[in-house]
């Protein structure tokens, strides 16, 4: 898997110096956001939620949070609820630091032993059933749901079947499809939740949106061939393959059901990414048909083209050739070679957006900053 | 013409989802010969009907109901947001 060195902001304020850090030092991630403080409390639990879980990540070795001083979110408190999964984790704030400069110098002064002690580790083999895989899709077209996705559920069926956990979310994404949906639920309690979340999804999509709600479809799936949002989340929820959700979770919410689950999450793709890492998602499967880069400071993207005329057009950003399966390739084989892709990508082979930096981070809100 | 150039997902399906771009007369071929000719051009990854559908009734796609007609639609029209109307959100 990966084993990275973090520096993360508790605030927007604390950006600038995260940012600093990053360049100064050579191998480490930044990941800055815009939460922090001026938010409600709802958005301030789901923002910590979210914050902590990064640091509690597996993929990561140690972090330092940096937070400014007066805000919320104290990178203080961050470390201290993440400190008992036992990783060297540091923080500094910026106004007792002495501002800017001397914060960048003090925290390249934190992590540089980190990131030489990360690098020091050896790998060490796991089992299949301590992985968890998340799944997104973003700028569909029309073969992701007969391409692309069919195969990310075959991989999730593979992973489900070894004990592993599969987190699916992109609430929107299932509004059309409430039948199907229902009749993947394990229990009457998850279907009942499920249902609960999907008719609350609908009611946000339509205050946002009034009539234009069924605009919910992107100009780009349309002009893919996508004309509804029932085709849209039909062709979406291939992505569950054949296997049950065991339990709904909260955004960044770590599951304790084994097998698949849903992640209370928007269908925007950054937002939703983040939710499912923070949660301890240490591999994303990401089908795409209209061409997406997005990738993530924390975990390995792997890119799903669901034609292969995308793979061939945007070479640097696809990982896979999802397209073949129109081609004569069975979607059984296809799966195949998924999972066989997807083992190698934890047993260390870089992803795309790993090659090419797309490391994008935003966390989700429900409010309006005050 | 026979080469396979779209996909028909349910065998209760009234559409099929082209492959590549279909032109005007060519012929839309899936598992199942002759396939339906296209009466307008189709972009690919758009959908053509393979029966004739009255308005209101549902088009169908994985089985399933992704919309109803909003005009009469013959065999080998384009379908699209044109001539189908999805679910209000």
């Amino acid at each position: 898997m990966r084993n990275h060195v973090v520096v993360l902001s508790s605030v927007s304020c604390a950006n600038g110096v995260v940012d600093g850090i990053g360049r100064e030092v050579s191998g480490v991630k930044a990941v800055t956001h815009i939460e922090g403080c001026g938010r409600g409390f709802t958005d301030v639990a789901l923002a910590t939620r979210t914050l902590v879980g990064v640091l509690r990540h597996p993929n990561v070795y140690g972090a330092l949070a940096v937070g400014l001083g007066c805000e919320v979110i104290k990178a203080a408190g961050l470390v201290q609820q993440a400190a008992d999964c036992g990783k060297p984790l540091e923080f500094l704030e910026i106004q007792e630091t002495g501002g800017t400069l001397r914060s960048i110098a003090t925290g390249a002064g934190i992590v540089r032993p980190m990131v030489a002690a990360a690098a020091g580790q050896a790998r060490e083999a796991a089992d299949f059933e301590e992985l968890m895989l998340a799944m997104e899709c973003g700028g569909s077209d029309s073969l992701s749901g007969l391409t692309a996705n069919p195969c990310i559920g075959k991989v999730s069926d593979w992973l489900v079947g070894q004990g592993g956990r599969v987190i699916m979310s992109e609430i929107t994404e299932f509004i059309g499809a409430e039948a199907k949906v229902a009749a993947h639920c394990d229990s009457p309690d998850v279907r009942e939740r499920m249902m609960a979340l999907l008719a609350d999804q609908r009611r946000r999509v339509k205050d946002s949106l009034g009539p234009l709600a069924h605009l919910v479809i992107a100009p780009g799936n349309a002009e893919g061939g996508l004309s509804s949002i029932e085709e849209k989340s039909m062709g979406s929820f291939a992505k569950a393959g054949s296997t049950m959700i065991r339990q709904v979770v909260e955004y960044a919410e770590r599951p304790t059901a084994r097998g698949l689950v849903v992640m209370n999450t928007p269908g925007s793709d950054v937002f939703s990414m983040t939710g499912k890492i923070a949660a301890g998602a240490q591999i994303l499967l990401f089908s795409t048909g209209r061409g997406s880069p997005a990738g993530s400071p924390l975990v390995p993207v792997v890119k799903i083209a669901s034609n292969t005329r995308l793979f061939e057009r945007m070479p640097d950003d696809m990982d896979f050739d999802a397209g073949r399966a129109v081609a004569g390739c069975s979607l059984d084989e296809l799966g195949a070679e998924l999972r066989d892709l997807v083992v190698e990508v934890a047993n260390g082979r870089p992803t795309k957006p790993e090659l090419t930096r797309t490391e994008l981070f935003a966390i989700n809100s429900t409010s309006e900053p005050f | 013409m026979s080469v396979r150039n779209a996909v028909v997902i349910h065998p209760d399906d009234n559409v099929a989802t082209v492959l590549v771009a279909i032109d005007k007369g060519a012929t839309v071929v899936w598992d199942t010969p002759p396939g339906v000719v296209a009466q307008e051009p189709i972009p690919a990854g758009h959908k053509v009907a393979l029966t004739t559908i009255a308005p209101a009734q549902p088009i169908l796609k994985y089985g399933q109901p992704i919309g109803v007609a909003s005009q009469p639609i013959a065999v080998g029209q384009h379908v699209h947001t044109h001539n189908l109307t999805g679910q209000e959100v």
